[in-house]
């Protein structure tokens, strides 16, 4: 989850990644985990591949992907931003960060910027409770996030150049 | 002479900058010609004071914090790596801060001392004396040893470990399972990341140590993915476990096993919740399970299950290594031993605090916590995640003890304290814990799937004044539902903090009664 990437869906990718877990007991998470590390986000066609390869149902898969707020089936911005939610965070200001990231960004929560490079995530905690509000990208976590920080932080992820592969 | 320094690894350090900080320590002391040897800990959990680069000396380790990047030069200056020098930072010996040494650091007692992921480091502090110990006793001996420590889950059930243990110890079965639920998502809690991001060998051998004690093979600490960083630190310990024969065949030169796996959770709170956890594990939706049966008896894969908390498997080492009078001897009532208590929201001195059971409330808050950290007068505090009730002033003198807290009608929890300053309005706190029981309950239940939605309907129409006393009697009449009608605690907890919210600062309801037109429907 640290570096942007656009890696595309490949049957053959997916199914092998599919084989590696298949075999391990209770396989479905951690196999749901590898693919949406892997293409960043779970693709319609591997629902099927893994349905298959679990002898379980499409409808099975999608109701485990669909259960959980980390999985999703769309392919994100280069970047998920996060920004916690919860108690510990409210009490430092997080509401007005999150008012404030969404009016900047210029979208709401589980939605991407028009240019595709940030898609705006809610969490609830992140554990860094007493030096809120928090805010996670990618692997990072910040903490001591007001609006002026986060400006700052939007701003980092624009600028990033972008390895040519 | 090389100059050993320690600088913080654990997520809120490097939240505050701390890699950044070692990286540029690193570079200004090869320019300035002084050799430091940069070892990375965990951290002491004082929050205020992260980043805070501790220096080792023969009179014991300096500190100096927080360290913002622009101190760097005033250190370097002042010659920091000395250790006992003037400078505004300067904290003299981190053993001699107050607020740690006020503390009884029982499981936490290695945090911050020591590199995470050094072995060696870990056995010079007692690491693996109690798995020793445990490698030459027969199960039920252990065991006894739980129940004798008067050990409670420390999840926030506070279910006796001892019991539960022993139940599984009973249970006939070829395979046994330990699960360590690490799902910490209660906010204002981290103890157990500093467990596994600062000390993880210490969860190992209590894992270990239970698997020894009830005749398990396998284990699986169910990891939630908010904690990237105690993923990684997890997994390359248990890799070194493994490579130095603590985990595996043949443990020690035993003819004991032990495997263990680390699990991601994704993102579902429920998930912390015993039975919908295993059903997590074995790759299903996490719907909550109905009990009986008992995970004990019927757990993981359908095979007795010990599912324990972070918290209750690190403390099993010291009461191997000590001997369970040593922890049965701090606490009062049937709380014994220590609780790390974690001070969060708006805090002075956030942080970790492990104590024993029995201060109260507001000497955590105060003595240890300083009051708020924008120095507004402290109004709620929420103490046990987001299922956990608010607190009014008149109730801060309660003891810090599971029986004290529910005669309030209020939990401990997994000892997170949340406060709040005065600008908070509890209305809109009472519709967050709606709201969030909205977006995480698994929905196997009426009472918690549609309830919570209602419950915000509710909340929104007393906040915009709207038929005030009839919508407060709506309100008070579904949070009871919730509570009796709900199976697990998601749904029979949520309006704890919402009724203690309506009761101590119904205020915070009412104040909009007046302004809107009130057209009683009944």
């Amino acid at each position: 989850m640290t570096t942007p990437r656009f890696v595309t869906w490949e049957p053959t990718v997916g199914q092998s990644i599919i084989d590696e877990f298949k075999a391990k007991p209770g396989a479905l998470l951690p196999l749901l985990h590898a693919i949406q590390d892997r293409f960043s986000y779970i693709p319609e066609e591997a629902v099927a591949l893994i349905a298959a390869s679990l002898k379980l149902s499409r409808a099975e898969v999608h109701g485990v992907i669909s259960f959980y707020h980390h999985f999703r089936t769309k392919q994100p911005g280069r970047h998920v931003v996060e920004v916690c939610r919860a108690e510990a965070c409210q009490a430092l200001g997080s509401r007005s960060l999150e008012a404030h990231a969404k009016s900047t960004l210029e979208v709401q929560y589980h939605q991407t910027t028009s240019d595709y490079n940030i898609t705006l995530e809610p969490v609830y905690c992140l554990g860094n409770c007493s030096c809120g509000p928090s805010v996670r990208v990618g692997d990072e976590i910040y903490a001591d996030v007001d609006n002026q920080r986060f400006d700052e932080l939007i701003n980092s992820l624009k600028t990033e150049r972008l390895e040519v592969q | 002479m090389v100059q050993r320094i320690y600088i913080p690894s654990d997520t809120t350090a490097k939240a505050l900058g701390a890699d950044r900080l070692a990286k540029l320590i690193n570079i200004m002391a090869s320019e300035q010609g002084v050799e430091l040897d940069i070892k990375r800990n965990g951290t002491r959990a004082l929050y205020w004071l992260e980043p805070l680069i501790e220096v080792d000396t023969t009179q014991g380790r300096f500190g100096f914090g927080p360290v913002k990047e622009a101190d760097l030069e005033s250190l370097f200056a002042a010659k920091f790596w000395q250790g006992d020098v003037e400078h505004p930072l300067a904290l003299g010996l981190v053993d001699d801060i107050e607020y740690l040494k006020k503390q009884q650091r029982l499981t936490f007692a290695r945090i911050g001392e020591i590199d995470p992921l050094s072995l060696g480091d870990y056995q010079t502090l007692d690491g693996f004396k109690g798995l020793k110990k445990a490698l030459k006793m027969d199960p039920q001996a252990l065991v006894d040893q739980v129940k004798e420590s008067g050990l409670r889950g420390r999840g926030g059930a506070a279910f006796p470990t001892g019991i539960k243990w022993q139940t599984v110890l009973n249970a006939p079965a070829e395979q046994k399972y330990i699960v360590c639920n690490a799902d910490e998502g209660d906010s204002g809690t981290f103890a157990d990341r500093l467990v596994m991001e600062c000390d993880p060998f210490m969860l190992i051998e209590g894992m270990i140590i239970a698997g020894l004690a009830v005749g398990a093979t396998q284990g699986y600490i169910y990891l939630r993915s908010e904690y990237p960083l105690a993923y990684k630190t997890l997994n390359q310990a248990i890799a070194l476990a493994y490579a130095n024969n603590l985990l595996g065949s043949s443990i020690q030169g035993s003819e004991k096993h032990f495997d263990l796996e680390v699990r991601l959770g994704a993102g579902a709170y429920i998930c912390g919740e015993e039975t919908s956890l295993l059903e997590s594990l074995e790759g299903k939706r996490g719907l909550v399970r109905a009990k009986p049966p008992l995970p004990a008896i019927v757990g993981l894969f359908g095979q007795p299950t010990v599912v324990n908390n972070v918290l209750s498997l690190a403390a099993v080492p010291f009461i191997l290594d000590q001997g369970a009078k040593a922890y049965a001897d701090c606490g009062m009532g049937r709380s014994r031993g220590t609780l790390p208590f974690q001070l969060a929201g708006n805090v002075k001195r956030g942080g970790l605090v492990e104590l024993a059971f029995g201060p109260k409330l507001s000497e955590l808050m105060f003595d240890f916590g300083g009051g708020t950290r924008n120095g507004r007068p402290l109004r709620a505090v929420q103490v046990g995640g987001p299922l956990g009730a608010y607190l009014p002033e008149s109730q801060w003198d309660t003891q810090l003890d599971y029986e004290a807290f529910a005669k309030e009608g209020a939990v401990l929890g997994h000892g997170g304290v949340v406060m709040f300053d005065d600008t908070v309005d509890m209305s809109e706190q009472a519709r967050f814990s709606m709201e969030f029981c909205v977006a995480e309950s698994c929905g196997k239940c009426t009472p918690c799937r549609i309830g919570s939605t209602r419950g915000v309907e509710v909340i929104d129409r007393i906040r915009s004044g709207e038929n005030v006393d009839s919508n407060i009697e709506l309100l008070t009449d579904l949070c009871e539902t919730m509570v009796d009608g709900s199976l697990c605690a998601m749904g029979g907890m949520t309006p704890f903090p919402v009724q203690s919210a309506m009761t101590h600062f119904r205020e915070d309801f009412v104040k909009n009664a007046s302004s809107a037109t009130n057209t009683e429907e009944v």
